[in-house]
Parts: structure tokens; C-alpha cells; sequence
């Protein structure tokens, strides 16, 4: 079978200890919370860590609920305990589905909200054995110089596979870290930097804390997930909408889309949102939001799925997204 | 059936306790004193001469202990004995990405990764052969050197009666061609092995394999050993279907090694080395022409198949002629051609799956008489009653059916689903679809030839009252130790799980070929009856002697021996065992099993005869998401003639467990390659492999068709392969019904759907598949009368003058 290569094994009780054990350690350390993305990419050796500093005993990562009109995620929260917590479903029921839509409930249990939105980027040149990638030569997110889908491209561009993320930017959220040099906040859609190696803006020693998603009053938001299976599986697209209106009727005032599973980050499509906003959400937006959502994406052969078929679904979960608001109201 | 008290009743299989509590002991379990653990260096590149080859690094690392190179095993082996061409790690050549190169045992299973990562190998890259065209068009390089020409594996070209006159003389004559992509087992338990030296110079092999006896033999060529010196035991497999009824490279490179060190070595292979040995579905290119008269009765058929084989030989002969062996059996064809050819590519070796070569044939052949049905107005439920293979006759390819249960199979589907109010009526999107099939009760003659028994018994009853039977069979989920208790306890009157099962060992047990070709139940389970028979015979005279009435009128039940007429007359079984001992001596008894001899004499008659076939009937019905391309499966109505059930409870999980692997072939399971440069595996891992999860599977309702075959032990047939078989066709004609597009390729993927529904907006037809079959040098066909025109079961003479 495939083998865990040896590591240390550390469990902080706080924030500050947490990041002490990462500072000191370096570059040979991670953060692991569920252990669901991390420990895979060990046995794979497409990660290697001497020293794991575990997150989920730390108190201040493990709570969750109403906050400021809004909701607060702490990192160490399971996606479990996240899709099922009451304020989440009633604030913002778009992450209560993207967090019920990931994996297995197996891997719910363990996986956590911190570590979703640092999910690693996949590839299926990537995620693979390291025998396997010696057979293609390796590529250049690890141990290599080149990528393999696409030779020409300068960057890697591994796909962003996370279900909560484009929740997370469509609601407009924020991403609380805590780092060496103390604690800092950014907007979750300049969280991701849309480079397959250097995923996101998240610094090598900062710790993840909270998901902080603003006053959802008056909004709405939606998230629609295809997969290959009816479980387990990384969305082949995953399409979060959120949109605000006075009512069923009146034109949208504000809104926005956000692809899934596409880019090395979660995509914001701002020409799907114009397409929207001034108009009654109706079949025609709706079509051309979801045809603009089609155009802006240019998926590649590394993940679940026929290329031609996963932009196909990008038009039809976005226009599936948006009729359930539609029906919503 | 009615006076059985064990056999046709729903017992417990007798190892579940052991499998749902956790203690049984899987070979992954093992675990001896001073054992080493062995891994493989697999070659990264799928086609290459090997220049050098250097562990010298490698042996020096910490806890290092041996090595294994091709040339310290020169000696190959090979399931068949025409495809010997595998060696336990390459010698000059590599053929497919994981072609195992070197092997290293090690005192941790860490070291010995760290150490297979350190030797240094040198390949010179060969061109590579990556598909079935490049496999008839590429005469040089070869992938093996062996085979008709260029990287032809195995060419067949078997012709009974003439089949041009069959198709000038029909109204309607269709050819269509058909893709059948490859696929995998998937079985959850992934291969592991442990060998043990004894200091007395003897091998123990303990392996998850489903041939033991094979293994034993294989081993005994390339140790250059004699087999009394080598045991082998088959542990329980965690699932098997086909994908461990090999040789594999593994099981030979641990013997070495215990044997080089003097100490037990083991391997547990990783998923993505299981995906390396592979032996799963043969990846087929069809091309099927049917000619019918206006009721659809069937006067001719051609079929064509060309198989991606892979690197190496496996089964891949019987594969090929099991693309064309059953057809016959399910349909009466009075003129039948098959032309198969098999080509070496530079990919993990195909073998036998579930089914073993005859889903794909069954995919074509199933949607052809659907489409012919429609084109001739009939239907295709009538259509399929209408042509039937009468039973206890001969067909045209020297096949002999005995009970044939396909009618009633038919029948009671079509009652179940509703199919008379379903078909070509329900709204659009949601659809119906038939197929039926037939498979074989084990294969009437063994892989290597002899003359010998395919499966024996022995069986031992003591003066305690015990019982234990032993065997060579392998039970790797199906329950095939089950079947040999109930068997046994219904001849002796006593609770099957009293009974001790001994299998799977070739000290211990005497030969059974091994759990492959749905063999087990019939063979082993004769072989049983015939042995507790004869028990049962000296236990009654004992018996008779002790009570002072006739033996012939005792009673075996419930633990007891008694007269029939005067059930209080009796002694215990255990006293009857005692009265018999005193008798005869010490009681024990065997039992053995040869099938009845096969009707053709051609080449290539050796496959396809059974001592009796299973039929299946499905239908199926699905649901179409015309956005997404989604086939949603609702539920599978089956119908499947099993001749008598043993235990209808397993009888029943194995049908289940058939339109669930059936299910996965057809939506979704693909053995996909990246050919670019180097062909890899594109996926060999259970996240990206997909293979259904249960919130995949549907609704099943299974119907037992029971009319004992007298070749059947009790008149059991088989059910662990058959069950798949209608399931592919079954819900590509449901989506023809649903949608309106033909999808002639599995698996049937959302966006091969797609590209038809498209298609089929545009044109008014939508169809996805295969459009070329390539022109193919079949070379003279070897010509046999079918019995209606004379035959005799050989080739004609050959005509001087064919012009
Ligand atoms: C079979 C399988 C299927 C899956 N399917 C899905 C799916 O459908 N959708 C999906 O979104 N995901 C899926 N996943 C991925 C994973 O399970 C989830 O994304 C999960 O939420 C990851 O959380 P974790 O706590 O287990 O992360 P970990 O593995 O513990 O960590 C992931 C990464 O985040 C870092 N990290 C974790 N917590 C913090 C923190 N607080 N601060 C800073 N860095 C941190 C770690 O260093 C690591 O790099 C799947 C995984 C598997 C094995
Ligand atoms: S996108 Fe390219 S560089 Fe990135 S992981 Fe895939 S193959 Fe490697």
C-alpha cells in the first residue's frame, strides 16, 4: 500500500502557539487540520512535510455561528458541523449546500472549513503517485519544469476544487489569518491569485482563523455542483450565484457569479453578473448570464470529465443556479 | 426440490461471521517472524529494450537484504500454455508503463521503497503501439515476438455453413459497427502475497489468488522446483471477478526471495499496481452483420471483433474466442461466421472479467437486433421469444445446450417492468430497454490439457460426528465454501455449519482448476455430492447393521439416521459414523468432476462448450437529462435461469452484484491512457477511476428461473458472471428509447449523450460511435457444417476450387 513517510506530529493549543511551532519549523512544517487534502498529497509525495502542526485542537478555530448580521466560520470547524449548523443555513444556505456537497460524509467529518478554502489546486498530472509522474516526467507544480496539459503555458494552471470558495467570494466574505506579524483580514475573492503553484495570498506561516461572511440581509445565493458520481467526487464545475433584489419581480440591484473548478482560482464572472443586474431574473437573463459565464471559461484536460462537456455545464449550472433563486422568491 | 432441507434454502454463508466481525485473515493480514517486505520497481516507460540495469545502490541502502533481476528467473510462464511470455520481472524488454523491472526485499516495506527508487535502470525507448489500429498496422517493433505477424496476437477465422447465401436469402441485412471500451474489477482487496522458506528447502505461498492450483504449477516451472516441494493457499480473496485468476509477477518475485533469503517475504501491491496487472475487460472493436427474414427470424450472422489485448498474452486467446462463442446460445442461428483478431499494445494486459470477453460481443450483438427489431415494426421482447435456441440441441458452433430457461426469463421481465405499457410510450427522456444473455457453467475442457479431473473432493467423517469436506476451490466473496457445506450437509442430514471446509490449499486439498469461468458451483459442487454420497452410503450400512432394517430405507436429518417409516427408530449421526468405522475402518470418501465430452472438433472448439448454460433477460429503465447528457438508471428488471438455487439468498446477491458491475461498465467505468510521448494509465486510482458509489446504483428486482439441469449439482447452474451481461445493452436501447440517440460505445458518458442529442437536433439522427473498422487480413477460414446441413463437428475438406 502507499505509506505515510515519516513526520512529527504536533498539537498546539492556541493560535500564537501554532504559529510559533510553523515559524521554527520552516518550510519543513504544514498546518493540517482534517487531514483529508494534506495527508493524500504525502503519500503521494507530492507534499513533503517533516513536521505537521495540527490546528484542530486549538478552541478559538472550532466555532461557529450568527456574527455582526452575519456568519463566523472558525477554521477548525468541520464542513459536517458547518453544512448543519443552523445560523449558516438560514444566513447563507449556499455554503450549508457547497459543504454538504463535498466528498463523503466520512471525509465531512474530518475535513474542515479552513482547510477547504486552502485546498490544495488538483491535477491529474499532479495528483498521482510519484511513480506515476516520473512516468510523464514530472511536471512543473512538482519536481518538474514544464506543465504537461498545456506545454506553453508559463504557469501551472491546476484547477481550484474547493466547493465553499465560490461561495465564499459570491457572498462577499472575508478570510481572517493570524501570522507571525500578527492578525489580518482579506476579501476572500483577492484571496485566491489564480497561479495553480502559488494558489493563494495566504503567507507560509500565517494561520488561517475564521471565515467571516458579511450581513446577508436582502441576499440570496445559490450553489450548484456537477460530479462525476452521486459521491465523493471534486465538482467537474461548481457554480456559486448570489444576487440581491427587493423582490421576485423587481430588477436585481447587485450580483455576482463565480465558477468553480475552472481556473486555478475561484473565477468571479463579472460579465454573468451585468448580464443580471437592472433586469428581472428571468429565462432571457438568465440565458444570457449563463452564456456569459460559458464564454469567460476555458477549462483544460486535467480534471473529471470531457473538456467540451465540463463548459457545456458551465452554462447549464449557472442558468440552474439562477432558477433556483428565481424559484426562490 | 421439496424434500431439501439444506440445498434451495436461505442459510448463512458460513465464513460471514468471521467477514462482517473482522477476523477474517486476508494475505494483507499476514504477518510471520523475521518477514521481509518485498516492492517492485515498475518500468515509467510503456515501451523500451533494457540496456542496463544496476542495484548496486539500491542493495546498499539500510535495511536492504535482496535483490531480484530478469535474468535470475529465465524461465517463463503464462496462464495459457500458447502465450508463455511473462517473466516474474522483465528480462531485456519493458512493454507498458508498470511492467515490473526489479524487486527488492527489505526488512520494512519503507526501505524497500526507498531502495527500488535508488536502482538505476537504463531504457532505450522503443516505438510504442497504443491502439487496436496501430496494433494491425505496426509490423515493427513487436511486442512480443510470437503471434501470426507484426503485433497480431491471435487471428481466428471459423465459419459454419455458408453465411452470404444465409444473408442473399434474408429481407433485412444490417451491419453496424460497435465500441466496447475497457474496464477494470475494481475488487476492493488490493493483490497481497507471502512466501515461506522452510528450513527443509519447502515454499509456502500464501496469496490472494483465485488459482491456486495455476500458481502452484507456474511456480514449480520457474523455481525449478518440484511441485510436491510447493504449497500454495489461496486466503480468502476481498473480491476477485476475474482479477486474480492469473500468474502474477508478484506471487513468483516473493517465492524467490524467501527462497534467495531463507526468510518469509511479503508484497501488498498499492491500488495503482493493481491497475498495472489489470486482466480486465478487452477493450473490443465490433463489426456485427445480421441478416433476419420479415418476422426477424434470424438467418445469418458475421461477427467481426478486434481486441486492444494489452503487453501480454493472459487469457487473451480464450478472450478472443469468447467474442464469438455465445452468440448461438442465446439465439438459434442457423449460419454463423466470427472472425477475431487480438493485438499486442504497449498497455496493462487484458484478460477475464466478469463475463469473460462476452459482455462486449453481447453489447453489439443486443442493440443490432433492436434496431432491426424497430426497423421491422416487431417487438423486441417478441422478436428475442421468437428466435430462442431450442434447448437440448446442438447450434451451429458445436455448442451443446441442455435447459434453457431465456423464454420464462423473458417472460417474467416483461410482466415485472411493464414493458407492454412502457416501450416507445413513455414521455420523452425517460426510457425502456431489453437485452438477454447467456453464459457458460464453467468451460467443458481445462486451459492446459489433460484428461484428468477439473475439480475433486475429499471428504472425512469421524467417529465424534464431524465433518470436514476439502477442497481446491477458492471462495473470494461468491461463497463457493458455503456451497460445498450445504451440498455436503443436504446428502448427510446434518447443519451446514457444523461442517469444516478445508479449501484453497495444494497440500491440503485435492486440485480444483480454480474460481474462474462460473465453474465452481457445478464442478466442485458434483464432485461434493458424489463424495457425501458415498459417505452417506457407508454411514447407512453401518447404520442398517446397528438398527437391523434395510440401509436403503434410512433417513439422513437433522443430525440423525432413522427409518422412514419409524423415525423413531434411529441413532445419532455421530453413532453412525461409529457403526460404520467399525465396519469399514476409518470413513473417508472423494468425489470428482469431468464435464461431459464437447461436440466440435475444429480448432478452436475448446472454447465455449459447458456442461450447461445460464440464461439472463433485463430491462431496464432510465432517465435522461437532455441538459446535462445524464443517464439516471431507475431500476433493472431481471430475469435469470439459474436451473436450481443452492442458496437463492446468494444466488440473488450475486445477480444484484452483476447489474451493479454491469451498471458501472456501461455509465461510467473507463481504462482511460494518456498516449502523448509515453502511454501511462490515466487514471489508476479509486477517486478517478470511477466506478459507481451506491448512491449510483438502482432499484434491482430479480426473478429466479428454476428448472433443474440435470448437469447441476441439485440442477444448479451458474450466476456469478451471467447477470452482467444484459445489463450494458439493456441501457444503451433504454436511452435509444428515452432520447431517441444511438450511443454504439461504452461506457455511455453524459458527453458522448451530448454529442448525439446534438447531432440528432440537427440532422433528425443522433448517433456516438465508432464509424471505421479497419480492413483486416483474416486469412482462410477454417469451414464447419453446422449439424442441420451434416456436420459432423470438423472442418470440411477444403474445396480445391473455391471459385
Ligand atoms: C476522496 C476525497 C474526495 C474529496 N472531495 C472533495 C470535494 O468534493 N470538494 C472539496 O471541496 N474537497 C474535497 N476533498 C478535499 C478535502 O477533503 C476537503 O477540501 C477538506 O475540506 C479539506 O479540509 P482538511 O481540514 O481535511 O484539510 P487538510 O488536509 O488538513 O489541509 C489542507 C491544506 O490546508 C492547509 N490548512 C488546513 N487548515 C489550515 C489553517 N487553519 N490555516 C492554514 N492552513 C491550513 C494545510 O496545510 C493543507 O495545505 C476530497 C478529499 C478526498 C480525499
Ligand atoms: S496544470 Fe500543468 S503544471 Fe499544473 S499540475 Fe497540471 S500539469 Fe502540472
Amino acid at each position: 500500500m502507499l505509506r505515510l513517510p515519516d513526520f512529527q506530529y504536533h498539537a498546539p493549543r492556541t493560535v500564537e502557539e501554532a504559529v510559533a511551532l510553523k515559524v521554527k519549523h520552516g518550510a519543513n512544517a504544514a498546518f493540517v487540520a482534517g487531514g483529508t487534502d494534506l495527508l493524500p498529497n504525502m503519500k503521494r509525495r507530492i507534499r513533503k512535510c517533516g513536521h505537521l502542526v495540527d490546528v484542530s485542537h486549538i478552541d478559538e478555530l472550532r466555532s461557529a455561528g450568527a456574527f455582526e448580521g452575519g456568519l463566523r466560520l472558525g477554521a477548525a470547524v468541520s464542513l459536517e458541523e458547518a453544512a448543519s449548523n443552523e445560523a449558516v443555513r438560514t444566513v447563507c444556505p449556499a455554503y450549508a449546500e457547497a459543504a454538504l456537497l463535498v466528498a463523503t460524509p466520512t471525509i465531512r467529518r474530518m475535513g474542515t472549513v479552513g482547510g477547504n478554502l486552502c485546498l490544495d489546486t488538483r491535477c491529474l498530472f499532479y495528483n498521482q503517485s510519484y511513480e506515476w509522474r516520473k512516468g510523464i516526467d514530472f511536471c512543473m507544480k512538482a519536481d518538474g519544469t514544464i506543465c504537461r496539459v498545456a506545454e506553453s503555458s508559463p504557469k501551472c494552471i491546476a484547477v481550484s476544487s474547493s466547493d465553499t470558495a465560490p461561495v465564499a467570494l459570491a457572498a462577499g466574505a472575508t478570510i481572517e489569518l493570524c501570522g507571525p506579524g500578527g492578525k489580518r483580514a482579506v476579501s476572500a475573492d483577492s484571496f485566491y491569485l489564480g497561479d495553480g503553484i502559488d494558489y493563494m495570498a495566504k503567507k507560509e506561516d500565517e494561520l488561517l482563523t475564521a471565515l467571516v461572511i458579511p450581513d446577508q440581509t436582502g441576499a440570496q445565493s445559490a450553489y450548484v455542483k456537477v460530479r462525476a458520481r452521486g459521491s465523493i467526487d471534486f465538482p467537474v464545475i461548481g457554480v456559486a450565484v448570489w444576487m440581491r433584489r427587493r423582490s421576485s419581480d423587481a430588477p436585481v440591484e447587485d450580483a455576482r457569479v463565480v465558477l468553480g473548478a475552472v481556473f486555478p482560482d475561484p473565477r468571479e464572472v463579472p460579465a454573468a453578473a451585468e448580464a443580471l443586474i437592472g433586469r428581472a431574473l428571468d429565462a432571457e437573463s438568465i440565458r444570457d448570464a449563463a452564456d456569459a459565464a460559458f464564454r469567460a471559461a476555458k477549462p483544460v484536460d486535467n480534471t473529471d470529465g470531457a473538456l467540451s462537456w465540463r463548459k457545456e455545464m458551465i452554462r447549464v449550472s449557472t442558468k440552474r443556479a439562477l432558477e433556483r433563486l428565481g424559484s426562490a422568491r | 426440490m421439496s424434500g431439501n432441507r439444506v440445498v434451495g434454502k436461505p442459510h448463512r454463508k458460513v465464513d460471514a461471521t468471521a467477514k462482517v466481525t473482522g477476523r477474517t485473515l486476508f494475505a494483507g493480514d499476514l504477518s510471520l517472524p523475521r518477514m521481509l517486505h518485498c516492492k517492485i520497481l515498475r518500468s515509467h516507460t510503456a515501451h523500451g529494450t533494457i540496456r542496463s540495469i544496476d542495484l548496486t545502490k539500491a542493495l546498499a541502502l539500510p535495511g536492504v537484504v535482496a535483490g531480484l533481476t530478469g535474468n535470475d528467473l529465465p524461465i517463463p510462464f503464462g496462464i495459457l500454455p500458447v502465450s508463455v511470455d511473462e517473466h516474474a520481472v522483465a528480462i531485456d524488454k519493458v512493454r507498458f508503463t508498470g511492467d515490473p523491472v526489479a524487486a527488492i526485499a527489505a526488512e520494512t516495506e519503507e526501505a524497500a521503497l526507498e531502495a527500488v527508487r535508488a536502482i538505476e535502470v537504463e531504457i532505450e525507448p522503443l516505438a510504442q503501439i497504443r491502439s487496436i489500429e496501430e496494433g494491425l498496422a505496426v509490423e515493427e517493433p513487436r511486442i512480443q515476438d510470437y503471434g501470426p505477424r507484426g503485433n497480431i496476437h491471435k487471428l481466428v477465422n471459423l465459419e459454419f455453413g455458408d453465411v452470404d447465401e444465409g444473408f442473399a436469402e434474408a429481407d433485412l441485412v444490417r451491419e453496424d459497427i460497435f465500441f466496447y471500451g475497457g474496464n477494470t474489477h475494481l475488487a476492493m482487496e488490493e493483490h497481497a502475497s507471502v512466501a515461506d522458506w522452510s528450513p527443509d528447502g519447502k515454499l509456502t505461498l500464501y496469496s490472494s489468488t483465485q488459482t491456486p492450483h495455476y500458481v502452484h504449477r507456474a511456480l514449480s516451472k520457474v523455481l525449478e522446483m518440484p511441485p510436491a516441494r510447493i504449497r500454495v493457499i489461496a486466503c480468502p480473496n476481498g473480491g476477485g471477478f476475474g482479477g486474480k485468476s492469473d500468474i502474477f509477477n508478484h506471487e513468483i518475485a516473493v517465492a524467490y526471495l524467501a527462497r534467495l533469503t531463507g526468510r518469509p517475504v511479503k508484497i501488498v501491491l498499492t491500488r495503482e499496481e493493481v491497475f498495472y496487472c489489470h486482466r480486465g475487460r478487452h477493450p473490443v472493436l465490433m463489426r456485427v452483420k445480421t441478416g433476419v427474414d420479415r418476422n426477424g427470424a434470424i438467418r445469418a450472422m458475421a461477427f467481426d471483433t478486434l481486441l486492444d489485448g494489452g503487453a501480454y498474452g493472459s487469457y487473451g486467446v480464450a478472450s478472443t474466442f469468447y467474442t464469438g462463442a455465445l452468440q448461438t446460445v442465446t439465439y438459434d442461428v442457423k449460419r454463423y461466421r466470427f472472425r477475431g483478431a487480438r493485438l499486442f499494445t504497449n498497455k496493462p494486459p487484458c484478460g477475464p472479467k466478469r463475463g469473460h470477453g462476452t459482455p462486449q460481443p453481447r453489447f453489439a450483438l443486443e442493440i443490432q437486433l433492436d434496431r432491426i427489431a424497430e426497423q421491422l415494426g416487431l417487438d423486441p421482447a417478441e422478436m428475442r421469444l421468437n428466435n430462442l435456441a431450442p434447448p437440448n440441441s446442438v447450434t451451429a458452433n458445436y455448442l451443446k445446450i441442455g435447459t434453457m430457461g431465456l423464454g420464462k426469463c423473458i417472460e417474467k421481465v416483461v410482466e415485472g417492468s411493464g414493458w407492454k405499457e412502457k416501450f416507445r410510450m413513455l414521455p420523452y427522456g425517460k426510457g425502456v430497454g431489453i437485452a438477454c444473455s447467456s453464459y457458460l457453467s464453467g468451460a467443458g475442457l481445462p486451459i492446459y490439457w489433460n484428461r484428468m479431473p477439473h475439480s475433486g473432493v475429499s471428504l472425512k467423517v469421524d467417529r465424534g460426528g464431524g465433518v470436514a469436506v476439502f477442497c481446491g476451490s477458492t471462495d473470494i466473496g461468491q461463497g463457493s465454501d458455503s456451497v460445498l457445506a450445504y451440498i455436503t450437509a443436504e446428502v448427510l442430514g446434518v447443519d451446514p455449519m457444523e461442517i469444516r471446509v478445508v479449501t484453497a490449499d495444494t497440500d491440503l486439498t485435492p486440485v480444483d482448476l480454480g474460481s474462474y469461468s462460473s465453474r465452481v458451483t457445478l464442478m466442485t459442487g458434483n464432485a461434493a455430492l458424489q463424495a457425501a454420497e458415498k459417505a452417506k452410503d457407508l454411514l447407512a450400512k453401518g447404520a442398517a447393521k446397528k438398527l437391523d432394517v434395510p440401509a436403503g430405507e434410512l433417513v439422513f436429518a437433522a443430525g440423525r439416521v432413522f427409518h422412514a417409516a419409524d423415525p423413531e427408530k434411529g441413532i445419532s449421526f455421530a453413532e453412525a459414523v461409529g457403526a460404520a468405522e467399525a465396519l469399514f475402518g476409518t470413513i473417508g470418501t472423494v468425489g470428482s468432476y469431468t464435464p461431459p465430452a464437447t461436440a466440435g472438433r475444429f480448432k478452436g472448439a475448446g472454447v465455449g462448450p459447458s456442461p450447461a448454460y445460464s440464461y439472463s433477460a433485463a430491462i431496464a429503465q432510465v432517465d435522461v437529462d437532455m441538459e446535462t447528457g445524464r443517464v439516471g438508471v431507475e431500476k433493472i428488471w431481471i430475469g435469470h435461469d439459474i436451473g436450481a438455487s443452492i442458496n437463492p439468498t446468494l444466488v440473488r446477491g450475486q445477480v444484484e452484484g452483476g447489474v451493479y458491475m454491469g451498471l458501472g461498465e456501461i455509465l461510467m467505468e473507463d481504462m482511460a491512457y494518456r498516449e502523448k510521448r509515453n502511454v501511462v494509465h490515466k487514471t489508476p486510482g479509486m477517486l478517478d477511476y470511477k466506478s459507481p458509489t451506491t448512491l449510483d446504483m438502482c432499484d434491482v428486482e430479480t426473478y429466479l428461473v428454476e428448472e433443474p439441469d440435470p448437469n447441476g449439482p441439485f440442477g444448479a447452474k451458474e450466476v456469478g458472471q451471467g447477470p452482467l451481461l444484459p445489463v450494458p445493452p439493456a441501457v444503451a436501447n433504454a436511452v435509444y428509447d428515452a432520447v431517441g440517440v444511438r450511443i454504439d460505445e461504452v461506457p455511455i458518458t453524459p458527453h458522448k449523450v451530448m454529442r448525439a442529442l446534438r447531432e440528432k437536433a440537427a440532422t433528425g439522427e443522433g448517433r456516438f460511435g465508432p464509424k471505421k473498422f479497419p480492413s483486416v487480413d483474416w486469412g482462410e477460414p477454417i469451414a464447419v457444417a453446422p449439424p442441420w446441413e451434416d456436420g459432423n463437428g470438423r472442418p470440411k475438406e477444403k474445396k480445391e476450387d473455391r471459385g
